[in-house]
């Protein structure tokens, strides 16, 4: 065991101050040191997405980013999104399709389709294909996902072209 | 797994960083993105004693004029070269290139400077540098050297820079006027390291080749120049029967092995077919013919 350093960040809103190891992986920091457990742990490589949360705005590997790194960042992980009783319209429109079954890959996918929709247009099936082919889902042949990604990203549009002059 | 344990420093300079990596004496390692230091990491293939971490270190980003062409800062993301418009006005080819370069959380996160120091022959980036005659800024103890691309990459996952020297930036020198370009990959799924690749440009004057550049990805060591495939478009017109001698040459210059995603035949066949749709390509391009 190596010394702990004293990191300060704010996840999904909330200031909070912790000491830890600096070979701590965020993922592990979300889940062992906040209870944050949304964030799943697959393969501890990063490739196959589980555990993608967002630093600074931006999609990243938990996996792949150590807590010590992370001094003054703000991390936003599924926990960020709606609650059972009140879902949010992204994780709505992954029920409404079927996107999901046995759910582990399901926090990942919904992070990576927010840093999607912020950066692409998602126009076409093809451009939702390559934008989620770095999460890896093992239940549902992603039809019912690139369904749910559609839908939302078709929504998306629609509101931007109503609200521009 | 988990990785071992390690000291860390979050390098507040370049000199810092330096200093901390002589101090340490070949058992610290650098992290910029970390997106190929960490896997090895939780692999446990890797046990350094102390990691430096370059990205609190201000002004080592960003793309900048530099002698005609441009210089990129070490820890420019791959996200920001994927959408530099900058870069898409004057190396469209590196643009082209980096739609191939793993997936979003990963582009967000790996920096230009770590993707060369890690040396994948497989990787877009080093084989960009190859390509596109790039100089490679390091500093060290004593200050700072340039290192042509073609003298940097050593080995697979090597390069010639020392123990206690880092990756501050890569200058690519402009291309000619009016150069025609290419980038030909083939993977197995989108996002996955190649197990083939083509980077070429083409320049014509009246019609005739005044300079042309192969690189090929992935069938090496390093990423390789095919240079008798250059010699032999040199002074060209365009002609199929020439294109197929070149895309002949590539296909000799490439030093494959066999692996688990393709054997050696089938890697030297594809860089084969991918060096002719690059040389057609960029030959359009390079005459103007829409892209």
């Amino acid at each position: 065991m190596s010394d702990t350093l004293r990191i300060a960040l704010t996840v999904n809103g909330v200031p909070c101050e912790k000491d830890v190891e600096p070979r701590m992986l965020l993922a592990d920091f979300l889940r062992e040191t906040l209870g944050l457990t949304g964030t799943h742990i697959g393969c501890e490589q990063g490739v196959c997405g589980a555990c993608t949360v967002l630093l600074n705005g931006d999609s990243v590997r938990s996996c792949l980013t150590f807590a010590v790194q992370l001094d003054g960042a703000e991390i936003e992980t599924v926990e960020s999104l709606g609650s059972v009783e009140d879902l949010d319209p992204l994780q709505q429109a992954y029920r409404e399709h079927g996107a999901l079954q046995c759910g582990f890959c399901t926090p990942g996918m919904l992070i990576t389709t927010i840093d999607l929709l912020q950066k692409y247009p998602l126009a076409s099936d093809e451009e939702i294909r390559e934008g989620l082919s770095g999460n890896l889902c093992r239940c549902t042949g992603y039809e019912h996902i690139v369904d749910a990604v559609r839908a939302v990203a078709k929504a998306q549009a629609e509101r931007d072209k109503g609200s521009s002059p | 797994m988990k990785p071992p344990a390690f000291e860390y420093v979050a390098a507040g300079s370049v000199e810092e960083a330096v200093s901390l990596l002589a101090q340490h004496d070949g058992e610290a390692k650098v992290i910029a993105g970390g997106q190929s230091l960490v896997p090895m990491l939780n692999f446990r293939l890797l046990a350094p004693a102390v990691l430096v971490d370059l990205n609190r270190i201000p002004g080592l980003d960003g793309v900048t004029e530099h002698d005609g062409g441009l210089r990129i800062g070490a820890l420019t993301r791959h996200r920001t070269l994927e959408t530099s418009d900058v870069i898409k006005a004057r190396f469209p080819v590196l643009n082209a290139a980096m739609q191939f370069v793993a997936h979003l959380a990963i582009r967000n996160r790996g920096t230009i400077g770590g993707s060369l120091c890690h040396a994948d022959p497989a990787a877009e980036l080093p084989t960009m540098a190859v390509l596109l005659d790039a100089e490679i800024e390091a500093a060290g103890p004593d200050g700072e050297r340039v290192i042509a691309a073609r003298d940097f990459f050593e080995s697979a996952l090597a390069t010639t820079l020392e123990e206690d020297e880092i990756v501050t930036g890569v200058r690519l020198p402009a291309l000619p006027a009016q150069a025609g370009w290419a980038f030909e990959e083939f993977a197995r799924r989108s996002g996955d390291f190649g197990i083939a690749g083509v980077g070429a440009t083409i320049a014509l004057q009246d019609d005739i080749v005044a300079e042309a550049r192969v690189a090929l990805l992935g069938v090496g060591q390093t990423p390789l120049r095919a240079s008798a495939a250059e010699k032999a478009l040199q002074g060209q017109r365009h002609d199929a029967e020439l294109i197929a001698a070149a895309a002949e040459a590539a296909r000799e210059a490439a030093e494959p092995e066999d692996d688990l995603h393709g054997s050696a035949d089938y890697r030297r066949h594809l860089v084969g077919v991918l060096t002719r749709r690059a040389l057609e390509a960029a030959w359009r391009r390079a005459s103007g013919e829409a892209s």
